[in-house]
């Protein structure tokens, strides 16, 4: 064998990696990381949303002068790659926080990470509601509503609903399941009179939707729960219309409004779905139209919700930034906690209690346009209003 | 009593369009005996085809047409693949075609997103079996009985294909014995080319006819691949039958199963393929592999301890790697600290793989369990590192210990699948059992102890142990054991004949592969402060195989290079540019045509040439060698 040979390629890669970029001392960095190799559908608008708003913030001066840039990583859908990226951008690239990350065992892991070498991670998308409660830390800060405040959103409508018999459908991992957890305990508190009737946990990506169909139409409910979104939705969606599994039943479902995952669904598009979603075509607000007419003038593209996240996940970082007056970590914290800022859905603060923003989500019904998906009906539900009471938060929240 | 005829169907019609791909990858696997992980690659690239023409050409010409014409589109670019690379590397070690169909893989992923975009694709459905058919109250989409009949029509054509042309049965004579086939004149060139086509024309027809019921995105390859592969496996390689009855048999029991278990899809077809392979070690309808003809490549270069030169040549290579810490910064010491992890999780499985000739496809599992085991430790008992480090491993070692007893009992692709279905039960027990391995979003804060929290120090202490781990494999290669393991690999025929207990040594060799492992997952718990699933997962497995194929199978140390050249380049590119799994992927398919016997292999075949072109003698004595074993 050549040992010898093994040990220069060692240290020859590591010299190669050890070659960090420059930019200028000036410049203020912030270290981004997202799943862009594996779910490229949600991730290039969320890339196109951040772009947009470095480009606004230099184009309006910077940070306190200082020129932003935003230094991007893939993490490939893996925690273990995305703590070598979140390694590479602390200590390589002297960022001054990490931002990003789309799948919860991801913001967990980047968060630990985070809370482990005293960096400001703001996560952009996780939406378990570990992040920042049961494993919450800190350092950690999260824009987009989590799950809990999601899934109250939902009920809210869902309640109203004369359905007692319910089924769910839910991927099977923490993200359905916490989900479903947390909308039949929010959902049984305020009608103890319904009854679930049957579960269906299809594996994430691999859903044999016949089967899923028919069991849950077996089970014959009233209404039904569901979590799948991207692929997995098509398919349950597709099998669901052929076999009349949505006929005369409700349906409340995550995400599904959202332009990702309703526009692939075109003429196939179910009507009258509850959903949270983002319904860009018809939201006439002043933010909303600036923030729309600024993205369609720079990619000729329309927004996903990824573009709302990516876009506002740089502008809330350069907000925190620019309070702070510093790079320094603990400046930062204490700039962040309570800082309100405007976003394209309206002011937003991020909480002191559990670094939660109030950022909301639009709850509608789906409809069908045009052969394309569409929600009708909706509104905006401030993200302020549907999470628990700061006694409760103390309770599932570790203390620092 | 309607609704389970009708589940039934359900099921039938799932079976389908598994049985579709799956017989393509059987039929490949049979007669040219390459694991082509391409396969799913083709699937998904069958389907985006077909997604663009049914899309521009309307009507049921345009569709079904489209749908022939994408299949015949991808056969042609198999064709491509076949005779541009596969033909290149036939006579390369076992498994090695698998790592260029692997860099395909990977390409083809970058490729279709650049090529259709990132968005998921939704076509059109199947003119005339748009609606559903109803059968006393339930309905039964009209698709899914076309594909209920199509199935056993495809499993039809295919069997008189092979009962009664001649070409069938060149076919199946080569899944029997190739080299036979070879020996009686017939082109085994076109043969294979043919026998390619036909595969990747099935697996392309199974992605396009997916079109009217699935999402056409750039992850369906992987979705299917594995499946396919358990499937397969259950049925018995290279038998069609096998592979229409396995796809029928996981279809059905998924259908029904999540009736009662509603979690069981996320571990169901490898649960059947365990216990399949434990009651028939073959497969349903598979044959006990033909004892081997081949004579092990390793005879032209027999294996030698390092001379005192090379020695000092290692150790002054070591003293180097050590002192990186004077000059490089946190972020390379930490890429050292894994790169050095993987090191020892590589060197584990290439002593299986080259040393005990076992490939083992689930090899994550030791490491994960290794992590999980020091997770536990750290977190539930409290422990400290030192005490976790040498006692994480454990579970590693017990979990391959359990599973080893049952692994090799079988050998081949077999020994590969059952290794990688109990890896998958590992995986999918870390992924559901919440309350202990806290599912998918996994143990956190699992941080080192302040001796060894900077990255100088743990790059020391994980580039120590990999040394360590190195060396000490190193020295069992060279030990009675070692040449007995080898022996057993060689022949096994033989080695039970001068009295080795095989099993027994092939079993500790696992055990011994899968504690190394485990040392090298503990590692790695520290270094990332966390433990997840993907710890356990299949990516991992093939990481760890690409590996040492990388750095060549028939070396002593090959794992340690494949490692470094494999886990750098990925850490590098995947930090450099948005398309690494393109370039990865091109890179590695590159290395698989230059160097048809990895990195260390061509390296040291050169060396030998070099050696052998100056002093004449030593060519007179390896040749008596040669022909001895």
């Amino acid at each position: 064998m050549r040992a010898r040979n093994c040990f220069v390629g060692a240290a020859f890669a590591l010299l190669a990696a050890s070659v960090g970029h420059s930019a200028l001392a000036e410049d203020i960095k912030i270290g981004e990381i997202n799943s862009y190799s594996l779910l490229p559908s949600f991730t290039e608008p969320y890339r196109k949303g951040w772009q947009l708003a470095v480009e606004e913030i230099n184009a309006a001066g910077g940070i306190n002068g200082k020129k932003l840039v935003v230094v991007s990583k893939d993490d490939g859908g893996k925690p273990a790659d995305a703590q070598t990226a979140a390694n590479e951008l602390v200590s390589s690239e002297g960022v001054a926080m990490l931002t990003g990350t789309f799948l919860s065992n991801i913001g967990l892991a980047v968060s630990d990470f985070a809370n482990q070498k005293k960096v400001f991670f703001l996560a952009a998308e996780p939406l378990t509601d570990a992040v920042t409660w049961a494993k919450g830390n800190k350092y950690t800060f999260r824009l987009r509503p989590s799950n809990y405040m999601q899934a109250a959103m939902l009920v809210e409508a869902a309640s109203k609903l004369p359905a007692k018999r319910w089924a769910t459908i839910a991927p099977n991992y923490e993200y359905g399941q916490s989900a479903v957890a947390v909308f039949k305990k929010l959902m049984s508190e305020k009608r103890p009179d319904i009854q679930w009737v049957d579960e269906q946990w299809p594996p994430q990506g691999k859903i044999d939707a016949g089967p899923v169909v028919q069991a849950v139409a077996q089970a014959n409910p009233e209404a039904i729960l569901n979590v799948t979104f991207g692929p997995d939705l098509v398919k349950l969606v597709r099998e669901g219309n052929t076999r009349g599994l949505f006929k005369g039943r409700e349906v409340v479902s995550f995400l599904t409004g959202e332009p990702e995952y309703l526009d692939p669904l075109k003429e196939e598009t179910p009507e009258g779905w509850i959903v949270t979603g983002y319904p860009w075509y018809s939201i006439k607000t002043p933010e909303h139209d600036a923030f729309l007419k600024a993205y369609q003038t720079k990619y000729n593209d329309y927004p996903r919700l990824g573009s709302i996240v990516g876009y506002q996940t740089i502008k809330a970082a350069a907000a925190i930034l620019a309070k702070a007056g510093s790079t320094d970590t603990d400046k930062m914290i204490a700039a962040a906690e309570g800082l309100s800022m405007p976003s394209p859905f309206g002011e937003i603060t991020f909480r002191k209690i559990d670094h939660q923003s109030t950022l909301g989500a639009f709850v509608g019904k789906t409809a069908q346009k045009d052969g394309k998906g569409v929600m009708v009906d909706f509104s905006y539900k401030k993200g302020a209003d549907y999470l628990p009471s700061d006694a409760e938060v103390e309770k599932l929240r570790p203390k620092d | 009593m309607a609704f389970y005829v009708v589940q039934f169907l359900t099921g039938l019609a799932s079976a389908a369009s598994l049985f579709l791909v799956a017989s393509g990858l059987s039929i490949i696997f049979g007669v040219t005996r390459i694991v082509n992980f391409a396969h799913g690659a083709f699937y998904m690239i069958g389907a985006y085809i077909a997604f663009t023409l049914t899309e521009r050409f309307s009507g049921a010409f345009g569709f079904w047409g489209g749908v022939v014409v994408a299949a015949l589109a991808v056969a042609l670019i198999g064709v491509l693949v076949e005779m541009v690379l596969l033909r290149r590397i036939y006579h390369a070690p076992e498994l090695f075609q698998l790592l260029g169909t692997f860099g395909l893989t990977l390409m083809v992923e970058d490729l279709v997103v650049l090529i259709w975009g990132p968005d998921d694709l939704v076509g059109r459905r199947a003119p005339g079996f748009k609606g559903a058919v109803d059968f006393f109250g339930q309905n039964i989409p009209s698709y899914d009985l076309f594909l209920i009949a199509l199935g056993p029509v495809v499993l039809g054509v295919l069997w008189l294909l092979f009962q009664r042309t001649r070409w069938g049965v060149l076919v199946r004579a080569a899944t029997q014995d190739r080299d036979m086939v070879a020996a009686l004149g017939v082109n085994q060139k076109w043969l294979f080319t043919s026998v390619f086509a036909v595969g990747v024309f099935l697996a392309a027809l199974g992605g396009a006819l997916q079109i009217p019921r699935d999402a056409v995105h750039h992850a369906m390859d992987l979705r299917i691949i594995v499946e396919v592969f358990v499937v397969v496996v259950i049925g018995g390689l290279g038998s069609i039958v096998g592979a229409f009855v396995a796809a029928v048999l996981v279809s059905e029991l998924n259908a029904f199963g999540i009736l009662i278990f509603p979690k069981i899809s996320i571990i169901l077809v490898f649960l059947v393929m365990a216990v399949v392979l434990i009651v028939r070690p073959w497969g349903l309808f598979g044959k006990p592999e033909a004892a081997a003809r081949k004579t092990p490549g390793l005879t032209v270069n027999p294996w030698r301890p390092l001379t005192s030169n090379e020695r000092l040549a290692a150790l002054a290579a070591l003293v180097i790697a050590a002192t990186l810490p004077l000059f490089a910064g946190n972020y390379a010491l930490t890429v050292g600290s894994e790169i050095a992890i993987f090191v020892i999780f590589a060197v584990s499985l290439h002593f299986l793989m080259s040393v005990g000739g076992l490939a083992s496809f689930g090899h994550a599992a030791y490491f994960g369990l290794g992590a999980y085991g020091v997770a536990f430790l750290a977190k539930m008992a409290g422990l400290p590192m030192i005490v976790c480090l040498l006692l994480g491993p454990l579970l590693g070692c017990m979990g391959a210990a359990v599973f080893g007893f049952f692994a090799v009992q079988l050998s081949g692709v077999y020994f590969a699948m059952l290794t990688l279905a109990f890896a998958q039960i590992v995986w999918s027990i870390a992924f559901q059992w919440v309350s202990v391995t806290g599912g998918d979003n996994g143990i956190l804060g699992v941080w080192p102890a302040s001796w060894a929290a900077s990255p100088s120090h743990f790059y020391w202490l994980a580039l120590g142990v990999a040394a360590l781990v190195t060396v000490t494999l190193r020295i069992m290669v060279f030990s009675p054991f070692g040449y007995a393991l080898r022996a057993t690999r060689d022949s096994l025929l033989r080695s039970e004949a001068v009295g080795i207990n095989a099993k027994r040594i092939q079993w500790t060799a696992f055990v011994i592969a899968g504690t190394t492992a485990g040392i090298g997952g503990a590692l790695f718990a520290y270094l990332k402060g966390s433990v997840f699933p993907d710890n356990l997962g299949i990516s991992l497995s093939v990481d760890a195989l690409v590996m040492v194929l990388l750095g060549g199978v028939e070396t002593v140390s090959g794992g340690v290079i494949g490692a470094i050249v494999y886990k750098a380049l990925n850490i590098w590119l995947v930090s450099q540019t948005d398309l690494s799994k393109l370039v990865l992927g091109g890179f590695i398919v590159l290395i698989v045509v230059v160097f048809p016997k990895g990195i260390v292999g061509m390296l040291e075949m050169l060396a030998q040439r070099r050696r052998k072109s100056s002093p004449p003698g030593s060519s007179l004595l390896a040749k008596p060698i040669e022909s001895a074993e």
